[in-house]
């Protein structure tokens, strides 16, 4: 057996697993479909607005719904002082508003 | 073909058995290697999917939303408000909304609080959302008592859990009545927390949020395509966030690969300095040090890209929940949807492949056209 063939029969099986690797997302994402289409119809019915990704402070909480103001208004001179404050940009608006 | 074939099978050989003479280094630099791609991958196809799934969920969330501000501050807005939307042109439906955040002392834990219109909950019941469930310990049928804002007890019997499935957007939902969540807070009726309004022509929703904005002034309007694009940046932002932490050691590696595929050994030189004397060809020696970079390269790339993909989509990201977590204790337990952007793959390839490829090659060149005699010397 020459030195090369362990190497293109790895390399053979690396490439297969990545081509496999894109069959699998777009398989993962027909069977999650409907899921999907059902967490969306969710959101219509309830009217929600935002992710659960950090449920500490109502803007963090809702970002969407906060306004620029938010992270801030505990007392005065208070600072926005949950960790989460800095992994959350302020919400993004169109026009400028309070 | 087949000569041209048999020509790369020998070199493939040969740079095997050179890159196996120098196993610990060789193999030092993949295992450093495929850990860098298998960071930047994980932070690539982790937040392209969950910004991807934001934005297919959130598409059906309100189209307008009206706040009223009293001081900078959201406050309750009166239903009379509710009239003067509905006379503009073009607003198909409004409604009040109630909804708000309650802290469990038991649980320690703030539930998002909401009233739903379809289907409507009985006063006395509850349905929770996944996170609930879980820092409860609640089944349906148990019973859940909160104190009020007159400090007397509203007691809830758990109706139904909402299912994990949809916990990143129902995790932390405490779904009550109109008239327990009035009790609750003590809001007169007449109040609600916003306005949620659907528009007739979609294309018309910022003429309408403009014509809501000089009816009241005392309110501050919020868009679906302000939530979308909210969404967006928060996990462009994370993305970013997680990228300037691993630039430190982005940095070192690609000083480190840089010194590795850009400086000669002196055995390295004496091995050139041997082909060129025993007849090679120099573009055959810059071929072979190229399919040594490419051999590494290639390989630590598909490597940390398929752990990367297993990371994130079939053991849940785990290594980030720390960083995603914050102060969380309702932290949703999801499976993120597969969605891949090809394109981003490419370019992971591109900038992680081919820079090693080529820093290989000027060194090799240089130490590759001088007098073999010279180099073995």
């Amino acid at each position: 057996m020459r030195k090369s063939d362990p190497f293109l029969l790895l390399a053979a099986v690396l490439l297969a697993l990545f081509g496999a690797s894109f069959v699998d997302a777009a398989h993962e994402i027909g069977k999650a479909q409907a899921s999907l289409d059902a967490r969306a119809e969710m959101v219509e019915r309830l009217g929600l607005t935002d992710l659960v990704l950090f449920t500490e402070a109502r803007y963090t909480r809702h970002p969407s719904q906060a306004d620029l103001h938010s992270a801030f208004q505990d007392h005065p001179f208070a600072m926005d002082h949950f960790p989460s404050g800095s992994l959350l940009p302020p919400p993004l608006l169109k026009r400028p508003r309070s | 073909m087949s000569v041209w074939l048999h020509k790369q099978r020998n070199l493939l050989d040969f740079t095997l058995s050179s890159l196996s003479r120098r196993r610990g280094k060789t193999l030092g630099m993949m295992a450093v290697y495929t850990a860098i791609v298998f960071v930047l991958a994980s932070v690539m196809l982790f937040a392209h999917a969950i910004r991807q799934e934001a934005a297919v969920v959130l598409a059906k969330s309100p189209e307008v939303l009206v706040q009223r501000m009293v001081a900078g501050r959201h406050d309750l807005i009166p239903a009379r408000h509710l009239d003067a939307i509905k006379a503009i042109r073009g607003v198909q439906s409004a409604e009040g909304r109630l909804w708000g955040y309650l802290f469990d002392p038991a649980a320690v834990a703030n539930y998002t609080l909401m009233v739903p219109t379809n289907p409507r909950i009985e006063p006395g019941m509850v349905v929770i959302g996944d996170g609930v469930v879980r820092v409860r310990s609640a089944d349906p049928g148990d019973l859940m008592s909160f104190r009020a804002h007159d400090g007397t007890l509203v007691q809830f019997k758990v109706d139904k859990a909402i299912g994990r499935d949809s916990a990143l957007v129902s995790a932390d939902l405490f779904l009550v009545s109109e008239d327990d969540f009035r009790r609750l807070f003590g809001i007169p009726a007449g109040l609600f927390t916003d306005l949620a309004i659907s528009v007739r022509n979609p294309r018309e929703v910022a003429k309408i949020a403009e014509k809501i904005d000089a009816a009241l002034p005392d309110t501050r309007i919020i868009l679906r395509d302000e939530i979308l694009r909210t969404y967006e940046s928060v996990f462009d932002w994370r993305e970013g966030m997680l990228l300037v932490l691993l630039a430190g050691s982005i940095l070192a590696f690609a000083i480190f690969s840089w010194e590795k595929a850009s400086g000669l050994s002196a055995e390295e030189r004496r091995e050139i300095g041997i082909l060129k004397a025993v007849g090679w060809e120099t573009g055959d020696v810059i071929r072979l040090k190229m399919q040594e970079g490419l051999v590494v390269s290639l390989s630590a790339f598909l490597i940390g890209y398929l752990l990367a993909y297993l990371h994130v989509f079939h053991f849940g990201a785990g290594l980030f929940e720390p960083v995603l977590k914050g102060w969380a204790v309702l932290y949703p337990k999801y499976r993120l949807t597969p969605f891949v952007d090809e394109l981003q793959v490419a370019t992971l390839f591109f900038f992680t492949v081919f820079p090693y490829t080529i820093a290989t090659v000027v060194p090799i060149w240089r130490a590759a056209i001088v007098d073999p005699d010279t180099v073995m010397r």
